[in-house]
């Protein structure tokens, strides 16, 4: 089966859901609306005509002034049995950046999501552990949103001004006689 | 155990190793509650190294985000630059020439001994065996070498480029080369005879950290990991890039999923990296290194140096980057630790709007309380052993 076909035949499973199927360099992207996405990855990893058993990526995406809703979640299965993949597309809108975890379909999703919600603050309903990962827990806002600045907040990270002042602190000591 | 009754009371211990410890191979932490010796519960927390590569990425052109990619996995550098032009070439739809993609793959494959090697002398160690440490490292030495030789560099080498290689290899390095490979069978041997049946090796790993093969697909594992569990699952074989679709190679998998099986899958995958290696040399075609393709690669540095039009192109593509028509590319490779994946979104400007690092010691970090939880504290080592991470990469 083409993945241009596995695309249609989600449209016919799913006619509401689909806004739009893409194909570039061979790749076929498929976007969704957020709603039933975990239904849809949970049709595609068990039925055995497609049998997408392995998630390969999770990443978010900020499309700042490029589109109408701002973040994409962008899901890259595989299929180990039949050796061929496709990409889905969720939006995600602004003023509610939430979406369905699918952890319970594959568990290796677990650090791509907590890492999606670190990097974007997209929050994954029913995810069981989301905190931050790369970044440090106390970290304001997020890094791979298109207005944070490259070179990182203004203010210094209260962490690391802690240790540049223990450090300072340990350099000076009395001599006791 | 069970029918001792206890006299004392014992509670919950809570330790946390790392992230600084020479068993972590690098700066991983884990927080482990222990029950006496057994591990109840482990929680990795990673992200010391995080340089923000993605963001880096955003704000390069596609030629300046190349060195990048060599410091993700840092040891085996040459994989990830293989990795990283593949998928940028698959974006501008370019194609390398036969020359540069025999060399590409033989140069791929030196990478993933050298890094399974460090793997294997690392892995070890940590176990408890320091003579085949010492060996490993005299091989890599001649690897490394061989890559200076190349272009200058032993460990960050940047050697691929868009669109082909940096520069073309000498005879010497070739001789060089097939002595190395015509020798390393025997190397092989010699680590085997030291470790394969060593009793307290196998003590150490058999039925150590099993995970079956339905499991380990949906954690998502990649590389020799998962075919230690019997997936084959290999993309030089199944998506074939570079020259992979022209040498022989097999692909070896494991039966049970445990440490051993994962150790033997490792070993022969560098005796058939070796085999690849020496197919390269043999079938290398004559012939350019890099593509004909001007809008998308640079120009020969050489007549940049002496030419005007060629030193505008150089000029427009270094700090304006090419024009990209406007798509999404997922493409992976295979890494020695397992898929190596870059997504691009192109918005048709010179950098790409989206660089994404789908980097596998990530997952396999994250595998990690899976197989640990109910183990004794000393497979732990044994576990971060055997799914072969790489810190730089995990949290790039």
């Amino acid at each position: 089966m083409e993945p241009l076909e596995i695309a249609e035949k989600i449209k016919d499973k799913f006619p509401e859901e689909v806004l739009e199927i893409k194909e570039f360099r061979g790749q076929v992207a498929v976007t969704l609306k957020k709603a039933r996405i975990f239904e849809i990855c949970r049709f595609l990893h068990d039925e055995p005509e497609f049998s997408f058993d392995y998630l390969t990526d999770l990443c978010g995406v900020d499309c700042l002034g490029k589109k109408e809703k701002r973040f994409e979640v962008v899901y890259h299965l595989y299929s180990i049995k039949h050796r061929r993949g496709i990409r889905l597309k969720a939006e995600v809108a602004e003023d509610d950046p939430a979406i369905d975890s699918v952890v319970p379909i594959w568990a290796g999703v677990n650090w791509h999501e907590r890492e999606c919600f670190d990097m974007f603050g997209i929050v994954f309903k029913g995810h069981p552990d989301l905190r931050r990962i790369l970044m440090p827990e106390d970290w304001e806002g997020y890094p791979l949103r298109k207005d944070y600045p490259v070179q990182g907040p203004k203010e210094e990270w209260p962490g690391f001004l802690d240790v540049l002042n223990r450090a300072k602190r340990f350099t000076e000591f009395e001599w006791h006689e | 155990m069970e029918d001792i009754e206890r006299t004392f009371e014992t509670r919950e211990l809570s330790i946390s190793m790392g992230p600084q410890h020479p068993a972590t191979h690098g700066v991983l932490r884990l927080v482990l509650n222990l029950d006496g010796e057994t591990v109840v519960k482990c929680t990795p927390y990673v992200g010391y190294l995080h340089r923000g590569v993605e963001k880096l990425g955003e704000n390069r052109t596609y030629f300046a985000a190349l060195p990048l990619s060599d410091r993700l996995d840092y040891i085996s550098s040459m994989n990830n630059n293989v990795g990283y032009v593949n998928a940028v070439e698959k974006l501008f739809g370019i194609e390398a020439p036969e020359r540069a993609k025999f060399i590409r793959t033989m140069v791929a494959e030196m990478g993933r001994i050298s890094s399974h090697i460090i793997w294997l002398g690392t892995h070890v160690l940590d176990i408890g065996a320091t003579t085949p440490f010492l060996y490993a490292f005299r091989e890599r030495e001649v690897i490394m070498d061989l890559f200076e030789m190349l272009c200058g560099a032993r460990l960050t080498v940047s050697y691929p480029r868009v669109g082909g290689v940096r520069n073309d290899i000498s005879q010497e390095f070739l001789d060089e080369l097939y002595e190395f490979v015509l020798d390393f069978p025997s190397k092989m041997d010699d680590y085997e005879t030291l470790v394969t049946e060593n009793r307290v090796w196998k003590d150490r790993t058999v039925d150590i950290g099993v995970i079956s093969a339905e499991e380990a697909i949906n954690w998502g594992l990649t590389g020799g990991t998962l075919r230690g569990s019997g997936v084959d699952y290999d993309l030089r074989k199944y998506a074939p890039y570079d020259a992979y679709d022209k040498v022989e190679f097999d692909v070896p998998v494991g039966k049970k999923g445990d440490c051993y099986d994962r150790y033997l899958v490792r070993i022969e995958e560098m005796r058939q990296a070796n085999r690849i290696i020496k197919q390269c040399i043999e079938k290398l075609p004559a012939g350019p290194v890099m593509a004909d393709a001007p809008k998308f690669t640079l120009p020969p540095k050489d007549q940049v140096l002496k030419d005007m039009e060629h030193l505008i192109h150089q000029f427009i593509l270094i700090t304006k980057g090419p024009t990209v028509p406007e798509g999404e590319v997922y493409m992976g490779t295979e890494v020695p630790k397992g898929e190596l994946g870059f997504y691009f979104i192109s918005d048709g400007t010179g950098k790409p709007y989206r660089m994404r690092v789908r980097s596998p010691s990530f997952i396999h970090a994250s595998v990690l309380p899976r197989l640990s939880e109910g183990g004794l504290i000393a497979d732990v080592i044994a576990n971060v052993g055997t799914i072969d991470i790489v810190l730089g990469e995990c949290d790039r």
